[in-house]
């Protein structure tokens, strides 16, 4: 038995037999080309260029055909990258100056292509790489008649094992017969990882050399959650791992059948269960996996990556699907929280650099100072409101004053509706989000001012502990756990409970940690926003939990004498939790 | 000859499909086209050279297109732009 390790490309478990495409490293031979053949070697190459775009202008149509438009795009950049100036006038220059054969000559080009390619911060950027030497090694074994062996000739279910899976490798994979696979080079944004992911089948990349350690036929175990790939497995790993797939299975079909479940404990706690999304084209998705509706739509990316802001109609295109789509469901949408270094993108220009962003002129603060901006926004909102449940919330509040000159420009904003008869939902609700203490802290008098609460969770963790989490000399002082922000949460919804009732929900990060769903569950957290793919999980910590346990466990927890302990009293539970019901294993 | 400034405004950046899409764009007329990037220059007709900018979003690019049909070309190109390179939503 032979263990490798790699990067984990696509989740999963793939257990069978490997089929081994051949090597695509094949040395370059050198040679001088006499002046009077430097014609008939630029032929050659042309000739091999033709031959070439023949094999992809074959694969485009099969492609179209098989996988689609988006598929067959990709088979188009293959042929411009087969047309570009770099191959077709730079390799000919090199032949015809340095007389050297094509081979020579178009690896050279390549080889400087790629080395540029490599330094790429972006990793996706920095795989697009495989493209250009896909379309090389194509052109390559057309000048040296080497033909590859193809995966048209797998008749059986079959691991691939391959130094690299190009685009026009992964689109002659047999759906059925390719139950996994593994490559020596690739990344994880890399086509094949891609691939894997949306053809759903476990994948590890990188590994290096798994082509020379394995041979076809040899039995495998491909595990595509930790990376690694096992050779010739004993009879005991073999027997884990199908266990293992075993319960990935029926846990997946567990989680299936929770969709149409309510959001309860086994006490009968009701909690909204509800998914977060950026664009109005996720609301279909959230719904499919079980989600009541959206508790909060990041309406930023509406914003982003464009030279102007969206004006008032694309603004309402955008919120009237997504307000439609999730019908009778609401939909609670987030005015813009961007930091000022994107002013420029809303065409705000002469804004000076801030020197700490995450204080500065963000949220709320930046609409506020520029309500132009903001009373767009508003007035698509209300539009759309009509179309559904639409629910309106400000982020980063700090206090009263904000919050009233927020509510202060919504309301001039209605009563110009009212003045056009432009119709609204008059009753729409309005909230703000708890993520600066100072607002957790005042919850009790900005509840007389909203109709809900929404805590952000990463921010106010981060607020509260003064850590950015992201910087690794404090990351570890990012802790969920700290008495502080728990009691934050707990004041926030006592407050808001208390005061008319005002309903209170978290749509950060800790609403998605399974281990922590129950404290927040004993925090009487009315509603959970969460990843659209995090829905499932989150239900079923809620659906095999009671709320008295729940309750119990947030007590210990928060009378815990240190962080530490915090953490030990939850594994405690959660592992307990877990070993009353059979759950997917997790590592 | 003229100039105009686009800011990369798809999910990706100029990736593969939407680099290939520029290329065609600009592969249909006549005029050359350059892309400068913080003075790195590029041939607009240049897959390669489109990738080697990896232009992600946000990424503000000058394109100068020199020619009979220069401002056909610009306006194409712009029109790309407004369309977001038709970038459907690949992965996260």
């Amino acid at each position: 038995m032979i263990t490798l390790t790699g990067v984990a490309a696509s989740d999963g478990i793939a257990i069978g037999q490997a089929f081994v495409l051949e090597d695509e490293d094949v040395a370059i031979p050198r040679w001088e080309v006499p002046k009077e053949r430097v014609k008939s070697e630029v032929a050659r190459f042309r000739y091999a260029l033709g031959r070439t775009k023949d094999e992809m202008v074959a694969i485009h149509n099969k492609a179209l055909k098989v996988f689609g438009k988006s598929h067959a795009k990709l088979m188009d950049a293959y042929l411009l990258i087969l047309n570009d100036p770099f191959i077709s006038k730079d390799v000919v220059k090199i032949i015809e100056t340095t007389h050297v054969n094509a081979e020579f000559a178009l690896t050279q080009i390549i080889d400087r292509t790629i080395k540029v390619m490599e330094n790429f911060e972006d990793e996706y950027f920095r795989d697009r790489k495989y493209d250009i030497l896909d379309v090389g090694h194509k052109v390559l074994r057309h000048l040296m008649g080497h033909e590859k062996k193809t995966l048209q000739s797998i008749l059986e279910p079959s691991i691939i094992i391959a130094h690299n899976l190009t685009p026009t490798d992964t689109m002659n994979l047999k759906e059925g017969l390719t139950i996994g696979f593994a490559t020596n080079i690739g990344g994880k944004t890399s086509h094949a990882a891609l691939m894997a992911q949306s053809m759903t089948i476990p994948a590890v990349v990188g590994m290096r050399d798994v082509t020379s350690r394995v041979r076809t036929g040899d039995p495998i175990i491909v595990d595509g959650h930790d990376g690694l790939v096992i050779i010739r497995p004993d009879a005991a790993t073999l027997e884990r791992y199908k266990a293992d797939q075993h319960r990935r299975g029926e846990a997946e079909r567990r989680l299936e059948d929770l969709r149409d479940l309510p959001a309860q404990t086994t006490d009968g706690h009701r909690i909204t269960l509800a998914a977060n999304i950026e664009t109005s084209d996720d609301v279909k998705m959230a719904l499919s996996h079980g989600a009541e509706g959206i508790g909060l739509f990041r309406t930023e990316f509406l914003f982003l990556n464009r030279r102007s802001s969206p004006n008032e109609e694309e603004q309402y295109q955008s919120y009237r699907q997504a307000v439609r789509a999730s019908f009778p469901y609401p939909v609670i949408i987030r005015t813009l929280d961007l930091g000022g270094d994107k002013l420029p993108m809303l065409g705000v220009s002469d804004v000076s650099p801030e020197s700490n962003p995450f204080l500065g002129l963000r949220g709320i603060r930046l609409c506020l100072k520029y309500p132009e901006i903001f009373k767009m926004q508003l007035r698509a909102i209300l539009r759309a409101s009509t179309e559904g449940k639409i629910k309106v919330m400000y982020p980063m509040v700090s206090g009263l004053d904000e919050l009233r000159a927020a509510n202060a420009i919504l309301q001039e904003v209605k009563s110009g509706l009212r003045g056009q008869q432009v119709p609204f939902d008059e009753s729409m609700e309005v909230g703000m989000m708890v993520e600066v203490p100072s607002a957790a802290l005042m919850v009790d008098i900005l509840a007389r001012e909203v109709d809900f609460f929404s805590i952000g969770t990463n921010d106010l963790i981060q607020y509260t502990l003064a850590v950015d989490r992201v910087n690794e000399n404090v990351a570890s002082l990012y802790q969920p756990l700290h008495l502080a922000v728990l009691r934050l949460i707990d004041q926030t919804v006592k407050a808001g409970h208390n005061i008319g009732n005002k309903w209170v929900g978290v749509c950060g990060e800790m609403a998605s940690e399974a281990d922590l769903v129950p404290i927040l569950v004993g925090l009487d957290i009315d509603e959970l926003s969460v990843a659209p793919s995090a829905v499932p999980r989150v239900k079923e910590v809620i659906r095999s939990t009671s709320y008295a346990e729940c309750a119990r466990l947030t007590r210990e927890v928060m009378n815990a004498s240190s962080v530490e302990a915090a953490q030990r009293i939850l594994r405690l539970f959660s592992t307990s939790r877990i070993a009353q019901q059979p759950r997917p294993a997790v590592s | 000859m003229i100039e105009k400034t686009f800011i990369i405004n798809n999910r990706l950046g100029l990736h593969a499909r939407p680099a290939s899409l520029f290329v065609k764009t600009t592969s249909r007329f006549a005029s050359s086209v350059k892309i400068i990037r913080d003075g790195q220059e590029i041939d607009g007709k240049s897959i390669m050279g489109l990738l080697m900018l990896a232009a992600g979003p946000g990424t503000e690019l000058k394109i100068v297109a020199d020619g009979p049909d220069e401002n056909d070309v610009l306006s194409a190109v712009g029109e790309l732009f407004n369309r977001h390179f038709d970038d459907d939503i690949e992965g996260e």
